[in-house]
């Protein structure tokens, strides 16, 4: 199977196997009294200290560890939204992951507002548009780093300098889950109070992310239980998890440099053949703009469905939309708040490289969907 | 030969999968996501579950066969849930699972078959396609319990090349053991019995949700037209129903006739109920042409005994004329044309006549 679909996850790096295999012996919860507990909390400590680092956070207590990408967004919206004495606004875009966009919502629903600022047909977020948008009691903008289906890189530190100029005190969240494997991610030039990371998507294990939280910002924990995480972030660590995804971040920033210039070359190649191969194909998002890894494809006159169908019989995986509970392509939000029409959005594909992608791939994925093209025709 | 497998999660098609994979098929599987609650996805409760698209992933899974859930929804909603409830809002009896295989399954879907990599498509029907020199001819399933092959009367020789049913050879305690010897998780799931889309609730709920003028009050009358009694919509009834009347009468009292402008049931004793003929609409023939004798037999309803008929052009129409007076037969449902074993053809009914 050739992996394109590396946007969704990626697979394990060894040097993530590799500190959680070390961890093995420290089992210990990190929140005990004994030598056991204090050799997994001392790990855990050193993990949150070198991530922090590794997003140019100041401190290492700017780290909150979270099962995920998900939680970390939801942490930082509705944390924000409810930090204050009453529910407050939160300003997003119309393009953000589901996990800001529910959250957004579910402040709705505890008595908070949200607005969603709309994109421009390339997808990418206005900071003058957003900078309007903040109201009196607002708490928190969110607007992602790249989006992770056309791979638009955001002007996010536009935004954070603009919202903080004209509104000192409300919070800059970022998530940075999609980009981090490509885009330098450094917190204090991003200029973000908050911003979130997800493992699996550099390498690391599933279940297990990160928000940054500027030191002094308060967020009420959306997981309610135990202390840890100084109060931020209740139930038993993960440090195995943290040690995996700490490493899957040191081996991407030390070699992210390498990975854009190999895998933009990757796919240089991949859609100059493919459009030769493929009348009118079409490139979503703003074509020198976006994640290197990222390759949004309209194939006129095919079905998404269709064609990720096709591909995987052919051995190729790929993928479009958002996938939906049931495994049905489910037609994206992105494409629509780019204002593309229903049509256009069904014969999108999402073609995305990772750190195991090779020169050979594009050449090798180029054949499968031509000959699963021809086969259509 | 590259064979797609419409499988709904239940034992029937998982079976129809394994017998295709068996019989050294390359297989691929598919359930159609035909409705879908507020949240987009697949419902929770009644048929086409999230859970009956899992049993359908893991016995694909089981039987190494690539699986797939497409999406049907806008599809589904235009051909078979608005003409649902169209049909009650005109005082009529609907069978949505004849137009789902109409539009959907043996349409869209059988249309698609060669673009997603097939060359037939298979579905857990207890019917049988066999070829004739004649042509394809499609008969009833061995089960004379199970036999489906009433809400496939609309297909045609094109699409009979195109179906295998596999399971119509089969009974349906045949078609568990064949689940158990293979060991698959569907083996002893009970059998659907409601409408896929109506969900947990009955059909009146679901009415009431998406038709809200499907369940307008109004009066129940006589054959004199003295009224005798209220109800809370049409859609409650159907023709012969007895049942859920709510008339304090001594005598058994039937729904005769239903008039959906005026909201009005009408009913009457047994006698009342009986027709002599239908007349129905949107015939087709299975040959592609009416049999060359004309006297045939009928099944009005999903679960009626065929019953011997004369059939006469009628225009577009076809009148069907009973060789006995018959009862219980409701404008909506399919009339199916029947030479014992072999469906001959079928339309929906329009009208009855005296």
């Amino acid at each position: 199977m050739l992996y394109l679909d590396h946007a969704a996850t990626t697979e394990l790096r060894p040097e993530a196997w590799k500190a959680m295999g070390d961890m093995r012996e420290d089992f210990g919860n990190p929140s005990g009294v004994h030598a056991i507990s204090r050799s997994a909390k001392n790990r855990l400590e050193a993990d949150r200290e070198r991530a922090a680092e590794l997003i140019g956070a100041s401190r290492a207590s700017e780290i909150v560890f979270t099962a995920g990408g998900t939680e970390a967004d939801n942490l930082a919206i509705t944390g924000a939204a409810l930090a204050s004495d009453s529910p407050a606004h939160v300003v997003t875009s119309a393009i953000e992951h589901k996990a800001v966009l529910e959250s957004a919502a579910f402040v709705e629903t505890v008595g908070g507002r949200a607005t969603i600022v709309g994109v421009d047909k390339h997808g990418l977020v206005d900071p003058a548009a957003v900078v309007s948008a903040v109201e009196p009691d607002t708490a928190v903008v969110s607007v992602m780093v790249a989006n992770n289906e056309t791979g638009a890189l955001q002007p996010i530190a536009e935004i954070a300098q603009a919202v903080h100029a004209a509104h000192p005190g409300v919070l800059v969240h970022a998530d940075a889950v999609q980009a981090f494997v490509s885009e330098p991610v450094t917190v204090s030039k991003l200029g973000v109070d908050l911003l979130s990371l997800a493992a699996h998507k550099f390498g690391g294990p599933k279940g297990v992310g990160l928000l940054y939280v500027r030191d002094g910002v308060r967020l009420e924990p959306v997981v309610h239980g135990g202390s840890q995480e100084q109060g931020r972030r209740a139930g038993t660590h993960n440090p195995m998890g943290v040690a995996g995804m700490v490493a899957a971040m040191e081996a991407t920033v030390t070699e992210r440099s390498g990975f854009r210039e190999r895998v933009s070359e990757i796919r240089r190649s991949f859609e100059d053949t493919l459009a030769g191969l493929v009348p009118g194909l079409r490139i979503n998002g703003p074509v020198d703009g976006r994640l290197v890894q990222h390759s949004h494809l309209g194939f006129p006159g095919h079905t998404s469905e269709t064609l990720l169908i096709r591909f995987d019989q052919a051995g190729l995986a790929a993928a479009a939309g958002s996938a939906c509970q049931s495994g049905a392509v489910e037609v994206s939000h992105v494409l629509a708040a780019m204002g593309m029409g229903e049509q256009e959005a069904a014969e999108s594909v999402r073609f995305s490289f990772g750190w195991t992608s090779v020169a050979s791939e594009a050449e090798l994925a180029c054949k499968i969907i031509g000959e699963v093209l021809e086969d259509l025709s | 030969m590259k064979v797609v497998v419409a499988m709904s999660g239940g034992v029937d098609s998982s079976v129809a999968a394994a017998m295709m994979v068996e019989a050294g098929h390359d297989v691929v599987g598919v359930t159609l996501k035909q409705w879908e609650d507020v949240d987009g996805n697949l419902p929770t409760a009644g048929c086409c579950t999230v859970g009956d698209a899992e049993d359908a992933r893991r016995v694909s899974a089981q039987l190494d066969i690539p699986y797939y859930v497409l999406d049907y929804v806008d599809e589904f909603r235009r051909a078979v849930v608005e003409p649902f409830g169209r049909s009650y809002l005109a005082g009529q009896t609907p069978n949505p699972c004849v137009e789902c295989n109409r539009t959907v399954r043996f349409k869209a879907l059988l249309d698609r078959t060669a673009e997603l990599g097939g060359d037939v498509l298979a579905t857990g029907h207890y019917a049988r396609v066999v070829w004739h020199p004649s042509g394809y001819q499609l008969k009833r399933g061995l089960d004379a319990n199970k036999d489906q092959s009433y809400v496939l009367h609309m297909l045609t020789q094109e699409q009979l090349e195109r179906i295998r049913l596999p399971i119509g050879e089969l009974t349906k305690p045949a078609v568990r053991d064949y689940a158990t010897r293979l060991g698959l998780r569907t083996a002893n799931k009970p059998d659907s019995q409601e409408i896929c889309f109506v969900g947990a609730g009955n059909y009146r709920d679901f009415l009431s949700d998406h038709f809200p003028e499907t369940t307008r009050p109004g009066p129940i009358v006589d054959q004199a037209g003295q009224q005798v009694g209220s109800h809370d919509g049409t859609s409650g009834f159907t023709i012969g129903q007895r049942r859920g009347l709510g008339l304090a009468v001594q005598e058994p009292r039937f729904v005769v006739d239903i008039d959906a402008a005026s909201s009005t049931i009408v009913i009457g004793d047994r006698d009342d109920l009986l027709v002599d003929g239908c007349v129905v609409q949107g015939v087709s023939f299975v040959s592609g042409g009416p049999p060359p004798s004309r006297s045939v037999e009928v099944k009005v309803r999903y679960r009626s005994q065929p019953t011997p008929v004369l059939l006469e052009p009628d225009g577009l129409r076809w009148r069907v004329e009973f060789a006995s007076p018959q009862a219980a037969v409701a404008p909506g449902q399919a009339a199916v044309f029947y030479h014992g074993d072999l469906v001959l053809g079928g339309g929906t009914i329009e009208s009855t006549f005296r």
